[in-house]
């Protein structure tokens, strides 16, 4: 990966233009003032209580994801190609859940394999013939993107279920402003601080439309050992609506209510930010205590609004993903904006044969994995680790995508002997409701390892605050 | 606000007094314990901080006999203990991290520094020298978070859950330390107008940081009567049991105002508050001391109970 683009630098040709006052300040700073600054801002993040937990490892319950003070910088008409790009993905991604649940004109029309669909674990049968308000699923999503070249932006994966990492992008801004106000004179950085605002109108549009009140809004948490915990009541605090468990949650009467002081209260939206198997368990997996018996019923007949939807795991499954383009043209009739990394399917042998013969070069990701667990990076991984892939790969080919090892963009990050470049990815966060709700900017995730494509937080990746700069 | 969040918040409160009380408690303890004394005295004298701290019997199950080590090391350590300090402080925190849309950002992060410097401290490390700063700064991390509190917070149902918590502990706190030393103060106490007896009724004040404003409020030497007056019946002493229910008082009314509706624990808070409010010293020796803290014990708790179910602390 010795040639990719950065960020600032371009492919060696001098600092590109969106980055010059940044490279202009960096070149008149300490490399220890920096370190200092790092350290202020952990402490700032502690002291705060922005942590998350990371699964299976017992004793760091508690754990800071690494913040970099570089910023990453996206300029005002790359950032426009993006916003349409999504725009339009997401509003397809939509149409698509739309159809699948309801009369599946893409499956009869053969754009897509049926069994992808309707065989698929994230396709809940359940769902057929209901009608979420506003024909929307998935309200709140967050698309992962990466950069190779100048204009070479591609998305890698779509979150369509219960993205995280908003609270990150706020707070990484927030502490940027504190730390480096002047910075921001010097930039003319687009806010981003309306996103609790836009989420809260968002969830707003979707209640029901025949109430004669305010819709009654509530965050459902599964409770503060989760990895998300903090996002989970950071925003229930910007929004200011309640936060509950499954434990606060009762269905009387064909109505989800929350257990107050002042004994039950109608809930109209919920939040949730726990998975589907563990939302009702009359319905979905039947020990959850997560979740509340009877909520898919009043889901149903309409009486509360799920964001979101149950069944929204459909859109980012990693089987469907390489039929997203196609997904595309087929609801909007346009070409896709933003194009997807070429991906091989395994379930199908001449892919499987042909991923077997070049897993050293590709990245193979499971289908239903997430968090950067259960993938192998072929140029980094050793013989051994590609010889167990390639029996777990022989063993279930269906589980399985694959894709080229794409040179990531890189951006200058503080690392222990100065500036470094380390390659990086953005999950801007788009909501959908009565209209699409898109901040400019999003969370960079940053491979902290020299070298490594992994950004994700559980795997040692870090964060960057992001800028959209204003024209 | 959730059932669930009122629970979490009454019992933050709870959890920081207790531990701010046993931070004197341990602190009263540890200087009697270094006074030269006769025989068994100062094993007594743990035995006595033990009950106080309503921690014996926990104590009694691990350990054989209060050392000054073990009783330290029980009462600020222990996470066996759920009333060590180390455990009130991460319950504390616990609930306030369960909550942290409902308290403002700088009780939050006034609970949550006390908890990461807590956890920074090795029992081991603790020496002589170093347990009154250790103390000291257990008392200043509650104040600090009362302060928060008090400055920050909109006075609605999180700051009278508070209130509640707070007030509720304290009240149980200095009932409890009078009824473990109920006999030092009474009038026929065979020891009476000893040496020993002087420092039992100073510390007693001590435990509840009233040694210096006794003198300035009564005007004279420790009197026994005037001991039990000062920490039951005025009005002035902040942790005295009637200072505690005016508190608790205004924050059941401050409830009733605040959701619009009938509060159902008013009459058993007002019913407690008159009961010292028209009773005097004397009277209260003559029907007894032990049985009047033990029946303020009991209403005590019957509250704390009344407001868990009016409430809805459990669903």
């Amino acid at each position: 990966m010795a040639n990719a683009f950065d960020e600032m630098n371009g492919f060696g040709e001098g600092v590109r233009e969106p980055y010059r006052a940044m490279a202009e300040w960096l070149q008149t700073q300490k490399i220890d003032d920096l370190k200092k600054k790092r350290v202020e801002a952990e402490a700032l993040f502690r002291r705060t209580g922005i942590t998350f937990a990371v699964y299976g490892d017992g004793q760091a319950a508690e754990r800071l994801i690494p913040f970099d003070i570089v910023p990453r910088i996206i300029s005002a008409s790359e950032w426009r190609r993006l916003a349409a790009g999504i725009e339009q993905r997401v509003k397809a991604l939509n149409a698509f859940m739309y159809d699948i649940y309801h009369r599946q004109e893409i499956l009869r029309a053969g754009r897509i394999p049926e069994e992808l669909v309707i065989q698929n674990s994230a396709f809940v049968p359940e769902m057929i013939g209901v009608d979420p308000p506003l024909g929307v699923y998935s309200h709140i999503l967050g698309i992962d993107i990466v950069r190779t070249g100048p204009n070479e932006f591609y998305v890698l994966e779509d979150n369509t279920r219960t993205p995280s990492g908003v609270s990150y992008m706020l707070e990484n801004r927030e502490t940027m402003m504190h730390m480096f106000p002047d910075l921001f004179a010097k930039n003319r950085v687009a806010p981003i601080e309306t996103y609790p605002d836009n989420l809260l109108k968002t969830l707003e549009s979707v209640a029901d439309k025949s109430l004669d009140r305010d819709p009654n809004i509530a965050l459902l948490t599964p409770g503060l050992y989760n990895s998300a915990y903090f996002e989970h009541s950071f925003l229930a605090d910007t929004m200011g609506v309640e936060l509950v468990e499954g434990q606060d949650l009762v269905v009387v009467d064909g109505a989800l209510f929350m257990k107050t002081t002042q004994g039950l209260k109608q809930i109209d939206v919920l939040y949730r930010r726990i998975d589907d198997d563990f939302l009702d368990p009359l319905v979905f997996e039947p020990t959850s205590l997560l979740g509340v018996p009877g909520l898919f019923d009043v889901y149903r007949a309409g009486r509360v609004t799920i964001v979101n939807a149950p069944g929204a795991g459909i859109a980012d499954d990693k089987a469907i993903y390489s039929y997203i383009p196609e997904i595309v043209r087929f609801y909007t009739g346009s070409p896709p904006i933003l194009n997807n990394v070429p991906t091989r399917n395994c379930r199908n042998p001449s892919d499987l044969a042909y991923v077997m013969e070049h897993l050293s070069e590709l990245v193979v990701k499971e289908v239903h994995g997430s968090g950067g667990y259960g993938m192998l990076v072929g140029p980094t991984a050793s013989a051994k680790e590609i010889e167990a892939f390639r029996a777990k790969l022989k063993a279930k080919p269906q589980n399985y995508i694959a894709q080229p090892t794409l040179a990531l963009s890189t951006c200058p990050t503080l690392v222990d002997g100065g500036l470094a470049p380390r390659h990086l990815d953005l999950r801007p966060f788009v909501l959908v409701g009565d209209k699409v709700r898109l901040v400019p900017g999003g969370l960079t995730r940053v491979a902290l390892r020299e070298g490594s494509l992994v950004v994700n937080s559980s795997q040692g990746g870090g964060t960057k605050d992001t800028w959209v700069l204003q024209d | 606000m959730l059932g669930r969040t009122a629970n979490d918040l009454f019992w933050l409160s709870r959890y920081l007094e207790r531990a701010e009380n046993m931070a004197r408690l341990v602190e009263v303890g540890y200087r009697i314990a270094l006074l030269p004394r006769e025989g068994e005295g100062y094993n007594e004298e743990w035995r006595s901080t033990l009950q106080s701290a309503g921690c014996e019997a926990g104590y009694l199950a691990k350990y054989e006999a209060p050392t000054t080590a073990d009783v330290i090391n029980y009462l600020l350590f222990d996470p066996d203990n759920p009333s060590s300090v180390r455990s009130c402080i991460s319950v504390a925190r616990r609930n306030a991290r369960a909550q942290r849309t409902a308290l403002t950002r700088e009780m939050w992060e006034s609970l949550n520094s006390a908890w990461i410097d807590f956890q920074a401290i090795n029992p081991n490390d603790v020496t002589a020298d170093q347990l009154p700063a250790l103390l000291d700064w257990v008392k200043e991390r509650s104040a600090t978070y009362r302060g928060a509190l008090l400055n920050t917070i909109l006075r609605n149902d999180t700051f009278y859950f508070s209130q509640l918590g707070t007030f509720l502990e304290r009240a149980d706190n200095t009932a409890r330390i009078l009824d473990v030393k109920y006999f030092v103060l009474l009038p026929n106490y065979q020891m009476i107008g000893s040496s020993v007896d002087n420092l039992q009724w100073a510390s007693i004040l001590r435990s509840v940081s009233a040694h210096r404003s006794y003198r300035w409020v009564y005007r004279q030497a420790y009197k026994p009567w005037k001991i039990a007056d000062y920490l039951i019946l005025n009005a002035e002493m902040p942790r005295s049991l009637k200072a505690c229910y005016l508190e608790i008082e205004q924050a059941v009314a401050g409830l009733q105002k605040f959701y619009h509706q009938a509060d159902a624990c008013i009459p058993s808070a007002k019913e407690t508050l008159a009961m010292l409010e028209n009773g005097n010293i004397d009277m209260i020796f003559q029907s007894g001391l032990h049985e009047f803290l033990t029946d303020f014990l009991a209403r005590n708790n019957r509250l704390g109970h009344q407001i868990s179910t009016v409430y809805h602390f459990n669903g």
